[in-house]
């Protein structure tokens, strides 16, 4: 047994506490933001990233809070790399029960751009798990979000859009 | 500034430009929008153009040595390439906030106008436009989503806004023409497999915005050849304005940040 972590697996590591600025229910890594962790050949590491939406203005934010947290790995890079472009079909199922225990809903259905947007459908309420609910603005607090409104425990809550 | 102005960088500037303009105009709404949860949609719709006018920018510039807050901070009235359609403002007495309906109209129109525009682009042999494309592909079909809800929703509405959706649709299509015209640099574009001509869109734009406009009980206005010349750089007098508002900072305290 290798008890000896490699530094890519601490760095690793480090990059799975590194959460979201704007869903801190779950990290970069759960969000698929971070593509890929590589071990430069100076020793360093890159940090391969992807935007979520063209303008989220936490892009820069998280290229911050992902240097400070790896600061112990230097030299440090982070690349922007746009394509595949990020989908919320990359958040995995333990993933979205956290979103869901957090209480927003997860993105429902798959984001390929083949199907119909799934905007008016009732969503399923995070907080009392009722299928009735009501859409009250197509965008909430980000681009990626809609606030929905439960009709059973009456409880407002948002809803993670598939992109 | 100089440009190289090769037809690659103009077909770039017209599609970043349409973004950056349109983006500028919406974000008017911001703090004043008709209810809350409008203000929300442009503001956040806003902000999506403006991040697809950002990675086109920069894409354009990269030839020139030009950063994407050069290209939209100190160019000149003349060197922006949108049509004429994404700078005009909201009323049309100029007045702010303006009227949401000509916001609706012209949100719809362009947004059906992006979403085949994007979906195109991604076939690009230019890989970084084919990838700026997939991202807002996805963005822009949640504009043209909500844009033709509200089309809907104020066309087969009451007698009045019913009557201001008519209105507004009329002040917007004479403007169309040119999201349509094939020129020099379409045709260079679509020879090289950079993007399609903007004139092959037009048939696929009419079958996505007509039976939208006809649920919204909306009349198609007369179509017109297309007189208007902002994708050369001849604009209405409406863009000086709005980019005395976008430029003002870059001018007047010269590579300021914050």
């Amino acid at each position: 047994m290798n008890l000896v972590q490699s530094r890519r697996d601490a760095a690793w590591a480090v990059l799975q506490t590194v959460l979201d600025p704007e869903v801190p229910a779950l990290s970069l890594v759960e969000l698929g933001i971070v593509r890929e962790l590589r071990e430069d050949a100076d020793g360093g590491f890159t940090v391969v990233l992807t935007p979520t939406y063209s303008g989220c203005p936490a892009t820069e934010l998280i290229e911050a809070d992902v240097r400070s947290a790896l600061q112990a790995f230097q030299p440090l890079r982070i690349e922007q790399r746009r394509s595949p472009a990020w989908t919320t079909d990359w958040i995995s199922e333990a993933a979205r029960e956290k979103l869901r225990q957090y209480g927003i809903a997860p993105p429902s259905g798959t984001a390929a751009v083949t199907q119909p947007l799934r905007l008016h459908e009732a969503i399923p309420c995070p907080r009392c798990g009722s299928a009735k609910s009501e859409r009250l603005s197509a965008f909430g607090s980000t681009a990626c979000k809609a606030l929905y409104r439960c009709t059973a425990c009456r409880e407002p809550f948002e809803y993670f859009k598939p992109l | 500034m100089k440009l190289s102005n090769t037809n690659t960088q103009r077909y770039l500037l017209r599609i970043a430009d349409a973004a950056l303009i349109l983006s500028q105009r919406n974000s008017e709404w911001c703090g004043h929008g008709p209810i809350l949860e409008e203000d929300l949609a442009q503001a956040n719709m806003a902000l999506d153009l403006l991040g697809q006018a950002r990675a086109l920018l920069t894409h354009a510039g990269a030839a020139d040595g030009l950063d994407e807050d050069q290209l939209a901070m100190l160019r000149l009235e003349h060197q922006f390439l949108n049509p004429v359609l994404f700078e005009l403002p909201h009323a049309v007495d100029g007045r702010r906030p303006g009227d949401f309906a000509f916001t609706v109209v012209r949100n719809f129109l362009t947004a059906a106008w992006f979403n085949l525009l994007w979906t195109k682009l991604q076939g690009s042999s230019d890989t970084e436009l084919a990838a700026i494309a997939e991202k807002s592909l996805k963005e822009a079909r949640y504009h043209l989503q909500h844009s033709a809800d509200w089309c809907v929703r104020l066309g087969d509405g009451t007698a009045d806004s019913q009557a201001r959706m008519q209105a507004a649709l009329e002040r917007a299509w004479p403007y169309l023409g040119e999201l349509f015209e094939g020129d020099e640099v379409d045709a260079a574009a679509e020879a090289q497999k950079l993007g399609p001509s903007w004139a092959s869109l037009q048939a696929e734009w009419r079958a996505l915005v007509e039976p939208v406009l006809a649920q919204a009980t909306l009349k198609l206005p007369k179509d017109r050849p297309n007189a208007h010349r902002g994708r050369h750089g001849a604009h209405s007098e409406h863009l000086g304005h709005l980019l005395s508002d976008l430029q003002y900072l870059q001018r007047a305290y010269p590579g300021g940040t914050w």
